[in-house]
């Protein structure tokens, strides 16, 4: 050992992780679940960043999870992008919400173009929040798209197949939907503070 | 009134010289008879190895071994100066077209632009960025400011008494005089402006009749200067040539860019927009390729513009070599700037949402983007629709609806799903032959999602998938 570093320098640089994270500050982006918010270290959604939602099957309630989010964005005049959805959004299922469907841009799009378009809308700065599914993305795609929503400071939520899980992200936040026992979100990333070690049930309903 | 004078001096070679990337290769424009060539124009390369204007082709080539030489094009530069009057237009709205000058009205435009060194400064940024070489003068009549930019640049003259000491030293022959006069009069001894104002009009109205009196008038403001103004016109046609052909659709954003440019400055001077336009490809020897651009509302900034051209134009194939770049632009209707709030939140690059709809169009096509809206058919199938005329309205529908739509339905396969609600019956669509009957369940499959299924009347299965709880 022949230089000692202090111990006091090395947690004043910020280069050791202490475990005790410090409260993150609130977030102004509920989820509109209470006790999703409940869990999250910033009360809510990450803000300008990226949230990956794992899902098991498509149509199991994803949409649930984000529609909250979506009525106050597009209540407030702010216009929501889904880019390349794998259905139809069904306007009445939508408006009853409390989406404003005005304020929502459906971008029909291949596979290869919905990533370019995304990460458009998501850099533009004039979206609230971007859908995205991306079905191909890499690492380095999944990281663009964070970056983007960084830039532009726009809420970007990637729905992806399970299978994605096991792979590392760099999106600010995962959350994992199981549909056994009942509809529940694990949270298995999130930045600022450890994940939750139970899932959170969803059919414990809305805030 | 003032009047400013922008001579442009080298307009078909400006014409030239802008389409193409900046090099420093000799270029020459040759005009005359096949057998007695000679050089209309030169740019500064060939200038510095020797080559002038008026030199026979064959004293050139002795000069110089390696050039470009293109064909002088008259009704290319009159094109240009069409343009550039439509540029004009936009500063004032007396212009008048001179030749190799433009001529435009700017007492009244001083209040709006500024004073004469602002707007000057403001005139010569926008030829730079045009890309034609100038000279700008001042002048309390046109023809003045006309023949003063033949001998300054930069002049500004805003009196009558300044105008005539300015006048008075320049020469007969740079005087742009009527052609017999400006012949004879050096051989009578007359060799500056000041010695033929100075002569006495009965003599110079016998000699060379009155045309040379109303002129000398007009040149020091005396008399009414009668002029064509420039009207501009409704539809736009631009167009660009080359002399290779071009392969690759990257070579192609360069004369695009040029264009956009040129269709905005000619927008901003008609204080219109641009909706739609065509941008024509054409090929040697087979039908040119046509790329429609369309905008979501007119539109006439620059960037805008070439943005969305250049969207389309790098998603098409080329079937052949380009040889010349077109642009047509028909409809021009006008333009409603849009209002930014002052207090505007979002991150200062934003870029408004019309802009990034426009971009996403662009690239991924028009029908790219949609706006979804219910409609008050009750069939989920017609229940919604992307058309821009269906109105919005707010619809509350007491019984469940999915968030996902699968249009056209597909068979639910897997193991029995459990019933959560229905059945309801939906039994409607007569009026149009689109009839159905059919009982819709929610159900939950043994996945675990929620599902809008429906079967016949009275039956439960086989189940049709209309869409999905998400």
């Amino acid at each position: 050992m022949s230089n000692v570093v202090a111990l006091s320098s090395l947690i004043q640089g910020r280069q050791v992780w202490q475990g005790r994270a410090a409260p993150a500050p609130g977030s102004d982006q509920p989820t509109g679940w209470a006790m999703l918010d409940a869990v999250l270290p910033s009360g809510g959604w990450p803000a300008a960043a990226l949230t990956e939602i794992l899902l098991p099957a498509d149509g199991v309630g994803e949409l649930q999870l984000v529609l909250p989010t979506l009525a106050r964005s597009t209540q407030a005049g702010r216009t929501v992008m889904v880019i390349a959805p794998p259905y139809a959004p069904y306007v009445l299922g939508w408006e009853a919400g409390g989406v404003v469907m005005s304020r929502v841009d459906v971008v029909i799009a291949h596979a290869a173009d919905a990533l370019w378009a995304a990460e458009q809308c998501l850099r533009s700065g004039s979206c609230a929040a971007v859908l995205t599914w991306p079905l191909h993305a890499d690492d380095r795609a999944v990281r663009r798209l964070q970056v983007a929503a960084d830039t532009g400071k726009a809420l970007a939520f990637a729905f992806r197949d399970r299978r994605h899980a096991l792979q590392a992200s760099p999106a600010a936040l995962r959350l994992e939907l199981e549909t056994e026992p009942s509809l529940q979100v694990r949270v298995r990333k999130c930045r600022g503070g450890n994940p939750p070690a139970h899932p959170v049930p969803l059919s414990a309903g809305r805030s | 009134m003032l009047w400013a004078c922008v001579l442009l001096p080298h307009l078909a070679l400006d014409g030239i010289l802008r389409r193409r990337p900046a090099s420093d290769t000799p270029l020459v424009l040759l005009h005359g008879p096949a057998q007695a060539r000679s050089i209309f124009a030169a740019n500064a390369a060939a200038r510095a190895a020797g080559l002038r204007a008026g030199q026979r082709l064959s004293a050139a080539q002795a000069l110089l071994s390696q050039f470009e030489a293109v064909e002088y094009d008259a009704e290319a530069a009159a094109r240009w100066h069409r343009l550039l009057a439509a540029w004009a237009y936009r500063y004032s709205s007396e212009v008048v077209l001179l030749p190799h000058a433009i001529v435009l009205e700017v007492s009244r435009s001083l209040g709006l632009f500024g004073p004469w060194p602002h707007f000057e400064a403001r005139l010569r940024e926008d030829l730079c960025a045009l890309g034609f070489r100038h000279r700008i003068t001042l002048a309390p009549s046109a023809h003045a400011a006309y023949v003063l930019a033949g001998v300054h640049d930069g002049l500004a003259l805003m009196t009558p008494d300044t105008l005539l000491r300015a006048l008075t030293p320049v020469a007969v022959r740079h005087a742009r005089l009527p052609a017999h006069a400006a012949a004879s009069l050096p051989a009578m001894g007359i060799r500056t402006l000041g010695q033929l104002l100075r002569l006495p009009r009965a003599g110079l109205q016998r000699r060379f009749g009155s045309a040379l009196l109303d002129y000398l008038d007009q040149l020091t403001g005396a008399g009414p200067e009668l002029m064509q103004g420039y009207r501009p016109p409704d539809s736009l046609d631009l167009r660009m040539e080359w002399a290779q052909e071009i392969e690759h659709v990257e070579a192609l954003v360069f004369p695009l860019r040029r264009l956009t440019g040129d269709l905005a400055a000619y927008l901003a001077g008609r204080d219109g927009g641009v909706q739609r336009f065509v941008v024509e490809l054409e090929h040697r020897g087979m039908p040119s390729t046509r790329l429609p651009v369309g905008l979501l509302a007119a539109e006439r900034d620059a960037a805008l513009l070439f943005d969305c051209a250049r969207g389309r134009l790098e998603r098409q194939q080329l079937p052949a070599p380009v040889v010349a770049m077109r642009l047509l632009a028909r409809e021009l209707p006008p333009f409603v700037p849009a209002g930014r709030d002052l207090f505007d939140a979002r991150p200062a690059h934003a870029m408004p949402l019309e802009q990034l709809r426009e971009r996403l169009r662009a690239r991924l096509g028009e029908q790219a983007l949609q706006r979804l809206r219910h409609t008050i058919d009750p069939r989920p199938e017609q229940a919604q629709t992307s058309a821009e005329a269906v109105k919005y309205t707010h619809a509350v529908e007491a019984l469940p609806r999915p968030t996902w739509l699968l249009d056209p339905p597909i068979p639910l396969r897997g193991p029995v799903p459990t019933i959560l609600a229905g059945p309801e019956r939906l039994e409607t669509g007569w009026w149009d032959g689109g009839d159905l009957r059919r009982d819709y369940y929610v159900v939950r499959t043994a996945q675990g999602q929620c599902a809008w299924v429906f079967c016949a009347p009275g039956e439960q299965g086989p189940w049709m998938l209309q869409g999905w709880f998400a």
